[in-house]
């Protein structure tokens, strides 16, 4: 009991003194899963359109990827993305190896078949009709497109916050491809396996405190504009 | 004059199953189409087609003469409006919804706000205008959606089933302002049902399709009084089929026996002719009793009740004359001439309700 008190006292301090390593820890989380996530909405949503309106043959076998891409363990991303990145692998040559670029990579990985499958299933949840409808009134194939995100804008919405929730929270890639470099690469999920592997747990318990807020807070203004956008 | 709109040689196969098969249907400006059918007949599939929104195996559409690619379709669809049995809203407002296709055509803003009052109002919905599109009733929103389609000034519009969903009182009301609005704008239409009152009504035209092929095509009194096969006989509800052998005819006016007894029919027979006769139990007139019928009707036959099914406000009255046929009556008829099952009872009828089919 004591050792949560004293954590939560400690994450208290840390957020009301402004601690600048705090501070920037926090932003470089924030920073590398959002534009991770974004990447992944951009690569993801065209892939999870095409996939739920085409009529294709290999349609269910990307589909059944998408899905099994979602249950990817981080660890097995790290390990691939390392050897890819590796002063002596493949991409060596560009020197992302424990870089935040090298953490972006292994995140879009991640999040990605999160964003296509969860795009299949949104566009998938809307009514066959629909697509005759808005064809019906004269919708080209952009108009079309556009018109079904707006209507699956809900789900959309959810596959973002799946996506981004599943790259906050993940550290064995982050771990494997960032390297956890002090000022560099360390994000909150790092430092809290450091802060614990060091034992000091109330320093650890106060970062993870820090996460859930920041989750928290980036999924309660995702829930708003849903929200506010279902009731439109 | 040519057709406004044509379609030849049209194949739609779902799987194996051929599901449409059309020769030709044609449709000229200003006329209002009804292809009648049975659930299943690929009604909506013709309508789809006629849409360039299933494209067909085979096929050709021609508008205005012009062969249409079914590669490129969007300005063949920007000549159209559809509306569907179920009127799908977009998740906006209605003023949205009934601009969603005039802002695919890129129409000024002033044009549009005039064009969504003017046809929102002319089909009785200006003050849901703000509203939710998702909140609106079952009749609202089909009155929306015949809004939405109305304001896109379309060259044709088609419509599959669009009265089937509602109940009876606000299809009665948007059918009647439906109908009057057709009339008024000549706007060509091509109406897809299974309700043969709607078919009477709006029709200029009537096509029968059945099990995917085009039947019999022409003006409403004519397919309904003479269909050209049992088949649509049936289906067009003219119930009493009966076999007799034709035993003289003279300028169109024939003698037919059936089940031993002696009928007079109208129609272009000759003596030996084995044919089918259809009557409408509407057609039928029942007189019980020893009441004796002051009738001009040629046909005057007695035979027995069987049963007396209700139908709604009417009540159908089987009789066995040696041959079955069918009566409507009025509940009040039914309790005035106190029928019961068994009893004895003369029919009568015009030589001109007897419709022939020769075998």
């Amino acid at each position: 009991m004591e050792l949560i008190r004293e954590g939560i006292k400690e994450a208290y301090n840390l957020l009301i003194s402004l601690d600048p390593e705090v501070l920037q820890i926090t932003w470089l989380s924030l920073k590398l899963s959002g534009i991770a996530t974004l990447i992944s909405l951009l690569i993801g949503l065209p892939i999870g359109t095409l996939l739920a309106l085409g009529h294709f043959r290999s349609r269910r076998l990307w589909m059944s990827l998408a899905n099994t891409g979602m249950a990817l363990p981080p660890v097995v991303v790290g390990l691939a993305v390392s050897i890819l990145l590796w002063r002596s692998g493949p991409l060596g040559g560009l020197g992302l190896i424990y870089s935040p670029g090298a953490i972006i990579i292994a995140q879009v990985i991640i999040a990605t078949p999160i964003t296509v499958a969860l795009t299949v299933s949104a566009l998938q949840q809307l009514d066959p009709k629909l697509q005759l409808q808005l064809k019906g009134l004269g919708a080209s194939h952009w108009q079309l497109i556009w018109h079904l995100w707006l209507e699956a804008k809900l789900p959309l919405l959810a596959a973002l916050m799946a996506a981004f929730g599943a790259v906050i929270s993940e550290v064995g890639a982050v771990l494997m491809v960032g390297g956890n470099l002090r000022g560099h690469t360390r994000v909150l999920t790092t430092a809290i396996v450091l802060e614990t592997g060091r034992g000091e747990f109330a320093l650890a318990l106060a970062l993870g405190i820090i996460l859930l807020l920041v989750a928290f807070l980036v999924n309660m203004t995702l829930t708003w504009i849903q929200q506010r956008a279902k009731k439109a | 004059m040519k057709p406004l709109l044509e379609a030849r040689d049209i194949k739609v196969s779902r799987g194996a199953r051929q599901v449409l098969s059309i020769d030709s249907l044609t449709v000229d400006k200003g006329e209002a189409l009804v292809v009648i059918g049975p659930n299943g007949a690929g009604k909506s599939t013709l309508l789809l087609t006629l849409a360039q929104l299933i494209r067909p195996s085979i096929g050709s559409l021609y508008f205005n003469g012009h062969s249409q690619s079914w590669d490129k379709t969007l300005a063949y669809r920007r000549q159209i409006g559809l509306v569907l049995q179920d009127p799908l809203m977009l998740s906006t407002s209605v003023a949205n919804n009934v601009s969603a296709g005039l802002r695919f055509r890129k129409v000024g803003r002033q044009e549009i706000e005039r064009r969504v009052s003017h046809w929102l109002d002319r089909f009785g919905v200006l003050h849901l205008m703000h509203r939710p599109a998702h909140q609106l009733s079952g009749g609202e929103a089909q009155r929306v959606s015949l809004a939405r389609a109305f304001a896109l000034n379309p060259a044709i519009l088609l419509l599959d089933e669009p009265f089937s969903a509602l109940d009876t009182p606000s299809r009665t009301r948007l059918l009647a302002d439906f109908q009057a609005l057709l009339t008024e704008t000549n706007q060509t239409t091509i109406f897809v049902t299974h309700d043969m009152d709607e078919a009477w009504l709006i029709g200029h035209q009537i096509a029968v399709l059945l099990n995917g092929e085009i039947r019999q095509k022409g003006a409403p009194d004519k397919v309904f009084a003479h269909p050209k096969d049992p088949d649509v006989a049936a289906f067009v509800g003219l119930e009493s089929t009966i076999l007799g052998k034709v035993v003289e005819s003279n300028n169109g006016w024939a003698r037919i026996t059936v089940g031993g007894k002696s009928l007079e029919a109208v129609g272009d027979v000759n003596p030996g002719q084995d044919v089918f006769l259809y009557l409408r139990p509407e057609d039928v007139t029942l007189w019980a009793g020893n009441a004796l019928p002051q009738s001009s009707a040629r046909n005057q036959i007695t035979g027995r009740i069987t049963s007396l099914l209700p139908r709604g406000p009417l009540v159908h009255v089987v009789i066995d004359c040696g041959f079955i046929i069918g009566a409507l009556i009025t509940r009040a008829s039914l309790r005035d001439m106190d029928l019961t099952q068994g009893q004895s009872i003369t029919a009568t009828f015009k030589a001109s309700a007897v419709h022939l089919i020769p075998l």
